[in-house]
């Protein structure tokens, strides 16, 4: 306790006994491991027994539907399941991640800045934190300003949040588990995640607030801008391994490198660092983040183009904000981290999935961790980074690619 | 409505109502071409420091034309003045400049003091160096938190503000009761005597906040993006500074090395061993690391004083109620963390001031402000602005 800068002062009074406190520490322990300690046996226990979890799936529903075909179900049922399934898990991953990235985010930014965060809702670390939030926000009056322009205020989070979810399709959460596996699939994300600047513009325009104006103008240059440099940098893996589905990529990245090196992207001498910094920049600018995060910039714009919303509203822009980081790692595990494949043969053992939410959660990290350590940028600076910095520099990565790439051919 | 906006006499010959009140200020807005238009930043808003109001004519991003507007939190604290007695405006003074307290209530002390040539114990000098350079400390750290969340950067806030910050006012809490509002400096001595191992304590956390810069450097001065910034925006050329009467670490950013401190002594600060620290250019960033380098400076001069703290009384010989400076006029400066803090009183033998008027160093030097303004762009007005460092509290009394 008596340790720190505020021992200077004399030690501090604990507000609870210490023993008190390593009790509730146990028992909080004690808690996850009988949650997470069964989970994990079967996780892998199924892994080792049957194979993928996908390949699982395939079984008991191909079972299920001759069982269900032999008793006389129509043929459109097993159809529209099979597509039906794969939406709701999407859907619900789509919204239990905000939910958890929320409070790791305040988790994060409180023990960088020497605090505890959230720790009281939910018993444990304030782990319910984000779902009292969500319901606070589910139950706020929403609030149209005076002359706002009704229909574009109302659908601006929508016109943001509906791109989030369909770019969430073809991505690939582990060996065969894929909504729709689209051969243009490394197009597709990028080019729908891009639509979202419509909704921000929108938000901007149909708050009738300056603020808001200026932060929309200021997120539609942004986002545009760095839409360049991030579809570059990624076009070295994309001639690499001749493909743009997200599962090929992953596929073509299975294998050691030398022997002992992952046949990740990343590794991949020169371009595939260079690739992935830009890329990974141009992720948090495309989701508004610091260093990045102009479009909202609270001490200049207030809140920029979101100042003028509240309750469900706002919480459909946060939301959208949590799954486009996500969405970014996610492209990023994807396409410069091998997917969901683990990085040696021995580790198979454990499943595709926990690889792919181990990958992505470690890029998020990093990009949570920007924001509480660095200042934002000013718009015309952030401009000239994109514009005369990272865009020359990602095109000489796909002429050094494009060389590297022939070389190896020959 | 014909007030043109591009120059501060415009603003001054406008109507009253022509910029504040609101049908107006929609008729205004007609009045600008198309490609421009006013900006009302405040008095709500999260980065003008308090209730200041700033109204920018912006292209774009651009700004055109800036006008402050003050007064949102005007108390009339030098009127008031005027129907207390003299111990019990000290009080008031802890309202001004609410984050440097004890610069306030010392420099109010020292005009009295002058008026009525009061004797101060040397006990009492050192504790009022003490606690005077422990409160620029204070209000240098709250600077740099709060420069930190102008641009963006959270985390520094927390350090300053949250952590370092808090030790002064537990440091003060002990030594007076209060964190932020301290009446402590007396007239003719303080309130309290230092409370036992206090020094140590102060000691303690004179030696913690040295090491602490270094730690600010790493996640703020040096950073790339915060030079890039900060660096080269919001020059304020030494003419200027001094045409505007600019005073304290946003002169002396400016390349001139006017310390009142070393100018004119005032209490026992010729006994102290400390250095200026000064800009060459005038931008922000040359204003941020004056600060964080006085926040140094402070530390030599604390060290110095606690270790030859003398022993003896705490309060001069003075009149406990119904004080009666003789008729006549004072005016003592003190070097606030802010700049030059005047106390002007006009006695005439009776139990009140006749006059009292303060030279409030966030007022002037805030009039610079629709000056350096012109030509930056909307974020650079909040760094601008935050590397001003005003405090509301002060500027509008």
């Amino acid at each position: 306790m008596a340790k720190g800068p505020w021992s200077i002062l004399g030690a501090a009074v604990p507000s609870q006994e210490p023993e008190a406190i390593q009790r509730r520490y146990r028992n909080s322990f004690l808690a996850l491991a009988a949650i997470f300690g069964p989970l994990a046996v079967i996780v892998i226990g199924i892994q080792l027994k049957y194979g993928d979890i996908s390949l699982v799936y395939q079984k008991v529903f191909e079972s299920l539907t001759a069982l269900g075909l032999k008793k006389g179900l129509p043929i459109w049922v097993p159809a529209a399941v099979a597509l039906l399934i794969p939406c709701v898990l999407i859907a619900t991953l789509f919204h239990a991640a905000p939910l958890v990235l929320v409070w790791w985010e305040q988790k994060i930014a409180a023990h960088v800045q020497i605090r505890m965060g959230p720790m009281r809702v939910g018993r444990f670390h304030g782990i319910l934190q984000t779902v009292a939030d969500g319901i606070k926000l589910l139950l706020k009056e929403d609030i149209v300003p005076a002359g706002a322009d009704k229909w574009v205020h109302l659908l601006a989070p929508v016109v943001v949040v509906v791109p989030a979810y369909v770019a969430y399709a073809p991505l690939t959460f582990g060996r065969g588990l894929v909504g729709t596996d689209l051969d243009t699939g490394t197009l597709f994300v990028m080019a729908v995640s891009g639509l979202s600047t419509i909704g921000l513009l929108m938000a901007g325009w149909g708050s009738n607030n300056k603020y808001s104006a200026l932060g929309g103008l200021r997120a539609a240059a942004q986002v545009v801008s760095y839409e360049i440099p991030r579809v570059i940098s990624l076009l070295p893996v994309v001639m690499w391994a001749g493909t743009l589905s997200l599962s090929g990529i992953a596929q073509a990245q299975e294998g050691l490198w030398a022997g002992f090196l992952p046949r990740w992207f990343i590794f991949y001498p020169f371009v595939g660092q260079v690739a992935y910094l830009i890329f990974l920049i141009c992720t948090v600018a495309e989701t508004n983040r610091v260093p990045f995060d102009i479009a909202e910039a609270e001490s200049e714009l207030v809140s920029g183009f979101n100042t003028e919303y509240s309750g469900m509203k706002f919480a459909l822009f946060f939301m959208a904000e949590y799954a486009y980081v996500f969405l970014g790692a996610a492209v990023g595990t994807a396409l410069f981290f091998g997917g969901g494949a683990a990085p040696w043969r021995f580790l198979n053992f454990i499943p595709s999935y926990v690889w792919f939410f181990g990958k992505t959660c470690a890029q998020v990290f990093f990009i949570i961790l920007f924001r509480w350590t660095y200042p934002r940028m000013r718009v015309d600076r952030l401009m000239e980074f994109c514009w005369k910095f990272l865009l020359p520099w990602s095109l000489v990565n796909v002429a050094v690619a494009g060389a590297l790439i022939l070389w190896r051919m020959r | 409505m014909t007030a043109d906006l591009k120059s501060p006499a415009g603003i001054m010959n406008a109507p009253a109502d022509s910029l504040v009140s609101g049908p107006s200020f929609e008729t205004r807005m007609e009045k600008i071409s198309d490609h421009e238009m006013l900006l009302n930043m405040g008095p709500q808003h999260p980065s003008t420091h308090g209730v200041l109001r700033v109204v920018l004519k912006v292209n774009g991003e651009v700004v055109l034309g800036a006008v402050p507007d003050v007064g949102y939190l005007h108390r009339g604290v030098e009127k008031l003045a005027e129907n207390r007695n003299y111990q019990q405006f000290i009080i008031l003074t802890d309202r001004d400049d609410y984050l440097c307290a004890m610069m306030n209530n010392w420099g109010y002390c020292l005009a009295v003091e002058r008026l009525m040539k009061v004797e101060v114990p040397q006990r009492a000098e050192y504790i009022r160096v003490i606690v005077g350079e422990l409160n620029r400390i204070a209000s240098h750290l709250v600077f740099i938190g709060t420069f930190g969340i102008d641009m963006g950067a959270f985390t520094p806030f927390l350090y300053a503000f949250g952590r370092e910050r808090e030790i002064v006012l537990d440091l003060y809490e002990k030594l007076c009761g209060a964190r932020i509002t301290y009446n402590y400096v007396r007239i003719g001595g303080v309130s309290h005597d230092l409370a036992e191992g206090w020094i140590d304590q102060a000691k303690k956390f004179v030696a913690h906040m040295k090491g602490c810069l270094k730690e600010y450097d790493d996640l703020l001065s040096y950073n790339p993006i915060f030079m890039d910034r900060t660096k080269g925006v919001g020059v304020l050329t030494r003419e200027k500074a001094l045409s505007y009467g600019v005073a304290g670490p946003n002169l002396r950013a400016s390349g001139v090395a006017s310390d009142l401190r070393k100018l004119d002594p005032y209490g026992i600060y010729s006994k102290f061993e400390f250095d200026i620290p000064t800009g060459e250019r005038g931008d922000c960033f040359d204003r941020y690391m004056v600060r964080r380098n006085e926040i140094e400076q402070s530390c030599r001069i604390l060290e110095q004083a606690l270790e030859n703290v003398p022993s003896g009384d705490i309060l001069g010989k003075v009149a406990k109620f119904n004080l009666r400076p003789p008729a006549g006029e004072s005016y003592s400066q003190v070097e606030g963390a802010r700049g030059w803090l005047g106390y002007y009183i006009v006695s005439d033998g009776g139990v009140a001031p006749y006059r009292l008027h303060v030279r409030a160093p966030s007022f002037i030097n805030l009039a610079v402000l629709q000056e350096i303004l012109k030509g930056w762009k909307v974020a650079d007005v909040v760094a601008i602005l935050g590397s001003i460092d005003i405090v509301l509290g002060e500027v509008d009394r």
